[in-house]
This record gives structure tokens, C-alpha cells and sequence, in this order.
């Protein structure tokens, strides 16, 4: 029962942390519940099916399919991160100011809420498919107790992810609204630079990329990546305790890519809507 | 997933350079929770081909965090994860699934 609660427990985490910054950063969004329960149903589906194909996706691609399957899902997630930060960089002050108004901000409709759901997927795609392979080989060999604890056990793990995102998210809401956004935008960019680093690591071991240098610094006495703490540190900023080069290359990448993109993009002229209270609508 | 697995393949003739058949190839197994050897031989300052198989009735993911290498091995298959060129040293690895599973490549 136990290791069956530990491991199910640390598969949620991640997804359960994700999910919990995506709702906290698409607070007051008209229909974000739809969105993020969409993508967990998806993610659910998705899990099953690569549980199922599991074999065919290890023998693909001369035995890299692995790498390559993660790497592509990882690198997908980081897209559309950067572009719902990208596009909130525009559109997110004027958001944020109608939500202190109105309680809710009413004209995000046009705001890519998909980008999360399919972040949202991914996570739960990742994270699920290998609690699938993982129980449904316990449960074939018969071992952790039988049936009836390995489902306490399972349920346990569950809970407890749950729990911690929820946690977040509870933590975050509690953040005044007018800072809110940007304080998840800064977590979604993290989110998306630590992303990019575990890709680029699956990108590392099909051979596609250099390492730059295997062990960059190791501060597995300080915080292991191993540890529970590590773990969500892992998640959240994409924490490594001994970093290759090339997964440091692309964590910086991805920030000031997403970073310069929200910068270049969110000081431009803004759109007509924000000028609203100070201009007579010229359209 | 046909379309995946058919990108992906595509990827990685575009990309890849295929495995020399010169890559020294060294098996590791696992069986009841150990691996076997527990210290597994590599040579220092070449590529490597570690072929790991599972001869378990449940899955196990072959990891590394110093080589940063993780790779899932379902039940009764095996997997192949190339390493190096190592310096000499002793490089842990672990069964993310099954914690206390262990062992080390010894690199000389």
C-alpha cells in the first residue's frame, strides 16, 4: 500500500502543482473551469492510450521513441506557456483592472485559455501514464497487498497531490488581485524554463543535442533532487541538482525568449480597449 | 500515434547519427528488485551502449541524475541508453519506481 502511495503521489504532484498555477493564473476567467476540466479529461485519456502503446512508442524511432515522445510533449507545453504569457503581457493589465472592478474580467473572451487546457493535458498525460503502466503491473503480479490496498494506496497518493495543489492555488488567490497576474506570470515563465531543461535532457540522451558539459555544479548535499521538496522545486523553476549544460542553455533560452517576446510585445502601443477610460472610444 | 511515432522516426533520420556498431555494449540486468552486476564494468572515454533488461512482472524506470538519463523498461522488455564518453568514476543508477534498487557503472 505504502510505496503504491508514494509513487502515486509523486506522479500527481507535478501534474497537481500545474494545475494548480494554471487556475490561479486564469482566475476570474469566464469558463476556465471548462477549460482545465477539459484538459484533465483529456490528459486522463491521453495517459491510457500511451500507457496502452507504451511498447510501440519505446521500439519507435530505432528505441528513442521515448525521448523523442517526452521531448516533443514537453516542448509543446513550453509553446503554449510562452504564448499565453505572451499574449496576457498585452492584454493582461487591462484584465487585471477590470477584474478589480467587476469581480471578474468579462471581455477575455479571445484569451487563449486552450494554450492551458493542453498544458493542463500534458501534465496529466505525463504524470498519469506512468501511475497506469505502474499499477496496472502491480496489479498483474499480484503484489502490494492485493487489490484492496493497492486502491488505499492509490487513493492515498491521489489525495495527497491533490491536496498540494490545491495548497498553491489557495496560496496564490490570496495574492491581491492586481498583483496576482503578475506574479503567475513569473511562475508560468519558470514553469516553462524548467520544462524546456527536462526536454532538452530527453533531446540529450536520443543524442540529438551536446551535453555542454555533464555535471555544471552538483547541489545534491543542498536539496536532492530525489527529496519531495526537490521534486516540486523541479516542477515549479525546473530545480536540477547537477545540471548538463545544454539543459542550462535551454532553460535561459526559454526565459528570455518568453521574457523578451512578453517585454517587446507588452510595451507596444496597447490595444484601443485599455485607452477606454481615458479616451472616448475612436473606432 | 502513427502519426507521432512516423515524425518522430522522421526526426530522427533527419537528426541522428546512427549508434556506430563500434559502441561497446555492456548488458544489465534486472530481476527481483537488483540489478546485476551491482557494479557494472564501462570503459572510460568511449561511447556506450547499455542495454537494460527487465526480467520482472512490473515496470521499472533505469535512472540516472548524474547522467541524466531515465527511461522506462516495461515488464520483460529491454531498453537500450547510450552513455559517454565517461570519466573514470562510479556513476549511480537507480529504478525510479522501486527506490532502493540500485547499483553503479564503475568507469575505467
Amino acid at each position: 500500500m505504502l510505496p503504491t502511495a508514494i509513487i502515486v503521489l509523486r506522479e500527481v504532484l507535478e501534474a497537481s502543482l500545474i494545475v494548480g498555477i494554471v487556475l490561479a493564473a486564469s482566475r476570474g476567467a469566464p469558463g476556465r473551469g471548462r477549460w482545465v476540466a477539459g484538459g484533465i479529461a483529456g490528459g486522463v485519456l491521453g495517459a491510457l492510450a500511451v500507457a496502452a502503446g507504451a511498447g510501440e512508442i519505446a521500439s519507435a524511432a530505432a528505441g528513442m521513441g521515448q525521448e523523442l515522445f517526452d521531448a516533443a510533449i514537453l516542448f509543446a507545453a513550453v509553446g503554449m506557456l510562452g504564448w499565453h504569457n505572451i499574449w496576457m503581457s498585452r492584454h493582461g493589465r487591462e484584465m487585471a483592472a477590470e477584474a478589480v472592478k467587476l469581480g471578474t474580467n468579462v471581455r477575455s473572451g479571445e484569451r487563449p485559455l486552450w494554450a492551458l487546457a493542453i498544458v493542463v493535458g500534458i501534465a496529466v498525460l505525463r504524470e498519469g501514464s506512468e501511475i497506469v503502466l505502474f499499477l496496472y503491473g502491480i496489479a498483474l503480479a499480484g503484489g502490494s497487498g492485493g487489490p484492496a490496498a493497492m486502491a488505499v494506496g492509490g487513493a492515498l497518493g491521489l489525495a495527497g497531490g491533490v491536496a498540494a495543489g490545491t495548497a498553491i492555488y489557495l496560496g496564490l488567490i490570496s495574492i491581491p488581485l492586481r498583483h496576482l497576474f503578475a506574479v503567475t506570470s513569473w511562475l508560468v515563465l519558470l514553469l516553462a524554463a524548467g520544462m524546456a531543461s527536462q526536454g532538452a535532457a530527453f533531446l540529450m540522451q536520443a543524442e540529438l543535442v551536446p551535453s555542454l558539459g555533464a555535471n555544471l555544479w552538483d547541489t545534491s548535499f543542498l536539496l536532492s533532487e530525489q527529496s519531495i521538496v526537490g521534486k516540486i522545486m523541479h516542477t515549479l523553476i525546473g530545480y536540477s541538482a547537477q545540471p548538463a549544460g545544454i539543459q542550462v542553455v535551454f532553460y535561459l533560452a526559454t526565459l528570455v525568449i518568453i521574457g523578451g517576446l512578453m517585454r517587446l510585445i507588452g510595451s507596444g502601443s496597447p490595444p484601443q480597449r485599455a485607452r477606454a477610460p481615458s479616451h472616448a472610444p475612436a473606432e | 500515434m502513427r502519426e507521432r511515432v512516423l515524425v518522430a522516426a522522421l526526426l530522427l533520420a533527419l537528426f541522428a547519427t546512427p549508434a556506430k556498431a563500434a559502441d561497446p555494449q555492456v548488458t544489465i540486468l534486472l530481476k527481483d528488485h537488483q540489478f546485476t552486476p551491482q557494479d557494472v564494468p564501462v570503459p572510460a572515454g568511449v561511447k556506450v551502449e547499455l542495454i537494460v533488461q527487465n526480467q520482472q512482472d512490473v515496470m521499472a524506470e533505469f535512472e540516472s541524475t548524474k547522467l541524466h538519463r531515465e527511461k522506462i523498461v516495461l515488464p520483460g522488455a529491454k531498453i537500450s541508453v547510450f552513455v559517454g564518453p565517461l570519466d573514470p568514476g562510479r556513476y549511480e543508477f537507480f529504478d525510479d519506481f522501486h527506490n532502493s534498487t540500485r547499483a553503479f557503472l564503475v568507469v575505467k
